[in-house]
């Protein structure tokens, strides 16, 4: 039984350790969505995104290390102080070292874990002058995007991004473009690479959270309330991200979608969308979708159908 | 009182059949309904999980014909299994049977209100349980706003009558624990044997004072956050509706000032159980007993003021958010003090591997995985990144699933033969260890993955990407399933079979006062009072 006992023990030393060297591994993770079994987070497109990167692999090792030591100790101690080899029990219960120890080491820790914690949220809240201002607002179940004008004489325009259905997303396919379920939309927010993107975030209903995973943005849509977040996309493409705040019945089918486009594209498409001519605007997106696609490996959602 | 009278007394003792459960004022008796409920509870929280992996097993919607459905299950099973299987199980169950047996109390300090107590609570789920049946959203049945319950979905989202149900029911159940919250403060503080001081109480004693303590504090301001929703709902308040001066978010600092206290609520008896258990089988006594009474004071202290770590996306200022980074860290090392504790009980000890030993192995090893994860979340720099994912689903069940449920079933197999006077199956009860152990791991371990990747939690339906961990989670939650009916097939295999236990069937390292009982013990124990020896110290 004992021996039962420690052999899963062991496997689980074993997938730790194959967690830890596997979680830090950014090849398998996908861009701008999630690839089929991967371990750890989508690759970063943003400084925050990043930043949280390296945080989490500090903290994740950390953890890992902690629980593994915690494991090894109980392995120790489980064929060490078991009846047969230990037939006789010490009555010790006080060591004051020990127990000061134990107290001191942890917040050393955590002391250790704070200090970068501070100042990723720190960076986090650190909102550099906009260069492009969205605000989203939320509804069930899909997303209203609106362009707010920088200058004063400029023109705003929004537009709705609702989920493609299973029939449109053939219609993508045939025309050569990558959709994924229940990651694609309609009409993607698109903002030039490199560039300072503020959200503003609220819902005209219930509850909701706007997020893209791979800039590292997530806020709550809440009615009555507007809320910021800003990313800095550096790398072109498009990344999806999910409404991450229970909102009824349609909530795992109100997705975002985020184009990410040179400056000279995201010009032409703007001056397009300022001028309400949505066909020209349509006509861009396409090109730009067609060229990226192009330049990426494979669509993994595409290649398991 | 005149013998005459106590005479009397003795001629109702032992009353039977209907009279015996339903007016029931005998702490044994109550404690044994909170068990079989809390199993039915478990039985039905369960079979809701069944149901949602089965739908994320694959992408696509297979299972539900509606995603509203789902989310019902997603709520009803949270709602379940906190209030009607861990919380029934710990306070009113193990609770109520053992904190008098171990304090040498004859009863409960108020026998009556306890029954209330209990019967209170089957009410609140059937009133859960209907509110399935009625309309939530328009057109739709059923609560789908998540355990949570937060508003506006909860309150113009549904303005069917399925949520006025579920209100009611979370406050009948909130008055039955703060009824019970309050008779185990008052049994601990006043019915002590002679002799049991607070410093020489058993642990598990300790861990329902504490408990009893959170909910007392944590259970009104929860009544009052869904007061104020039914009055939003049905009389035109608006504590909560933006367009009429109110705030969503106050629905949420109010609910999370009582849930966070809540998991502790939940997980305080099973440090208590496990502390038992391993000292019990280690042939030792518990090391650093001060250490670990006060370690889970400090953990309900602390957990009071960390709560909006649940809310670090909702826009709240920044150094708020370093403020409540800080507070949550720290919980760590009363936490850390506990599993160090543990361990150090079994060190130099002379282990013996019985059944619920192995439980409580189990649980100090998974509840440190939770623990960890729960430092990584408590950080909002990197909780931007995993709020509302699958990383957090694995946090707390790894926690509660996989902690607070094993400290259960490993104080049911430590006091099984002490409560029916019978040894439990060995054979069943390790196959339900194992299938339960292997299943909880291969179904909630990757759920760590499915989080970092980014699959938000609460969903019926996900993209394709997330489809090899979803599929292999889901076939472990099948096993945990196989291992629940061997849970249950070894009920029966026990109670047919009525191999007699003594006492104390766990040798010398079992030393808290239930054990110089018989087994099961009176109706009516301790005519005498035990006494405590001064010299006997932890």
């Amino acid at each position: 039984m004992i021996r039962r006992m420690l052999g899963s023990l062991g496997a689980a030393v074993m997938l730790a350790l194959a967690a830890a060297v596997l979680f830090g591994d950014a090849a398998l993770a996908g861009m701008g969505q999630p690839t089929d079994g991967q371990l750890g987070m989508q690759e970063a497109a943003s400084p925050i995104a990043q930043q949280i990167h390296q945080f989490h692999d500090m903290v994740n090792f950390i953890i890992i290390a902690i629980a593994v030591f915690v494991l090894i100790l109980m392995i120790y101690v489980l064929f060490r102080f078991n009846a047969k080899a230990n037939p006789n029990p010490s009555r010790t219960t006080h060591n004051t070292l020990l127990e000061v120890a134990w107290t001191v080491i942890p917040i050393m820790v955590l002391v250790y874990i704070a200090l970068p914690s501070f100042r990723l949220l720190r960076a986090q809240y650190n909102f550099p002058p906009a260069d492009l201002t969205i605000k989203a607002t939320a509804y069930q179940w899909y997303w209203n995007h609106e362009y707010l004008p920088k200058a004063k004489d400029g023109k705003a325009f929004n537009f709705d991004s609702v989920m493609l259905t299973d029939e449109e997303i053939k219609e993508q396919k045939a025309a050569g473009l990558p959709a994924p379920r229940n990651l694609a939309v309609d009409n993607e927010v698109v903002v030039p690479v490199n560039k300072n993107v503020h959200v503003l975030v609220t819902a005209g209903d219930v509850l909701h959270n706007w997020t893209i995973p791979s800039f590292g943005s997530k806020v709550d849509a809440v009615p009555g309330r507007i809320n910021t977040t800003w990313f800095k996309a550096t790398k072109t493409g498009v990344f999806y991200g999910q409404c991450s705040e229970l909102c009824g019945k349609d909530h795992a089918f109100m997705p975002i979608a985020v184009r990410v486009v040179d400056d000279g594209t995201f010009s032409e498409w703007s001056a397009a969308m300022a001028a309400r001519d949505k066909n020209k605007a349509r006509e861009i997106l396409k090109r730009v979708a067609l060229e990226q696609a192009g330049k990426k490996t494979k669509d993994v959602a595409d290649a398991r159908q | 009182m005149g013998s005459a009278a106590h005479a009397a007394h003795d001629h109702h003792d032992h009353p039977t059949g209907l009279k015996r459960w339903l007016f029931s004022t005998n702490h044994k008796d109550i404690g044994t309904m909170y068990l079989i409920f809390a199993m039915i509870g478990g039985l039905v929280g369960g079979i809701l999980s069944i149901g949602m992996r089965l739908e994320l097993q694959e992408p696509g919607m297979q299972i539900f014909s509606n995603p509203h459905m789902f989310n019902v299950f997603v709520t009803a099973h949270g709602i379940i299994m906190v209030f009607f299987m861990v919380m029934p199980a710990t306070m009113g169950g193990f609770g109520n049977w053992f904190v008098p047996l171990m304090i040498g109390a004859p009863d409960m300090a108020f026998p009556r209100m306890n029954n209330i107590s209990f019967w209170l609570l089957p009410v609140a789920f059937v009133l859960l349980i209907l509110s399935l049946f009625v309309e939530g959203p328009p057109g739709m049945n059923g609560i789908g706003g998540g355990w949570t319950l937060y508003p506006p979905l909860a309150t113009t989202g549904q303005p069917g009558p399925a949520m006025d149900f579920g209100i009611l029911s979370m406050h009948i159940a909130g008055a039955s624990s703060i009824l019970g919250a309050i008779n185990f403060i008052t049994t601990i503080f006043n019915m002590r044997a002679p002799g049991m001081t607070l410093h020489k109480m058993p642990l598990f004693a300790w861990a329902v004072l504490v408990t009893a303590f959170l909910l007392l504090l944590s259970l009104p301001v929860f009544a009052g956050a869904i007061t104020m929703m039914l009055t939003d709902r049905n009389f035109g308040t608006t504590f909560f509706t933006a367009s009429g001066g109110g705030d969503p978010l106050l629905y949420q600092h109010l609910f999370w000032f009582f849930a966070h206290p809540e998991v502790y609520i939940l997980i305080l008896p099973g440090f208590g159980i496990v502390s038992h258990i391993v000292s019990t089988f280690s042939r030792k006594p518990i090391f650093g007993y001060l250490g670990m009474a006060y370690a889970m004071v400090a953990i309900g202290l602390v957990g009071f003021i960390v709560w909006a770590h649940h809310m670090y996306t909702t826009g709240i200022n920044v150094n708020t958010q370093a403020y409540f980074v800080f507070a949550t860290m720290v919980i760590a090392v009363p936490t850390g003090v506990k599993i160090f504790s543990w361990i150090a009980t079994m060190w130099g000890g002379s282990i013996e591997f019985r059944l619920p030993m192995i439980w409580a192995i189990g649980f100090i090893f998974l509840f440190t995985v939770g623990g960890v994860t729960g430092v990584m979340l408590a950080n909002a720099g990197v909780d931007r990144a995993l709020h509302d994912t699958y990383y957090v689903v694995a946090h707390f069940h790894y926690v509660l699933s996989l902690g607070a449920v094993f400290s259960i079933f490993a104080g049911y197999y430590y006091w099984f033969p002490k409560m029916t006077g019978y040894m439990y199956s060995e054979f069943w009860g390790r196959l339900h260890f194992w299938l339960s152990f292997v299943g909880a791991n291969v179904l909630f371990f990757p759920q760590h993955f499915l989080g970092l990747a980014g699959m938000p939690r609460r969903y019926a339906d996900y993209p394709d990407g997330f489809a090899f961990w979803n599929a292999i989670s889901s076939y472990g939650s099948y096993i945990t399933a196989l291992g629940t009916i061997c849970f249950f097939i070894g009920i029966f295999v026990a109670l047919a079979r009525k191999q007699r236990v003594g006492e104390n069937p766990w040798g010398v390292g079992a030393t808290t006062l239930e054990w110089t009982l018989p087994s099961p013990p009176p109706f009516h124990q301790y005519e005498t009072l035990p006494k405590i020896e001064a010299t006997k110290h932890h």
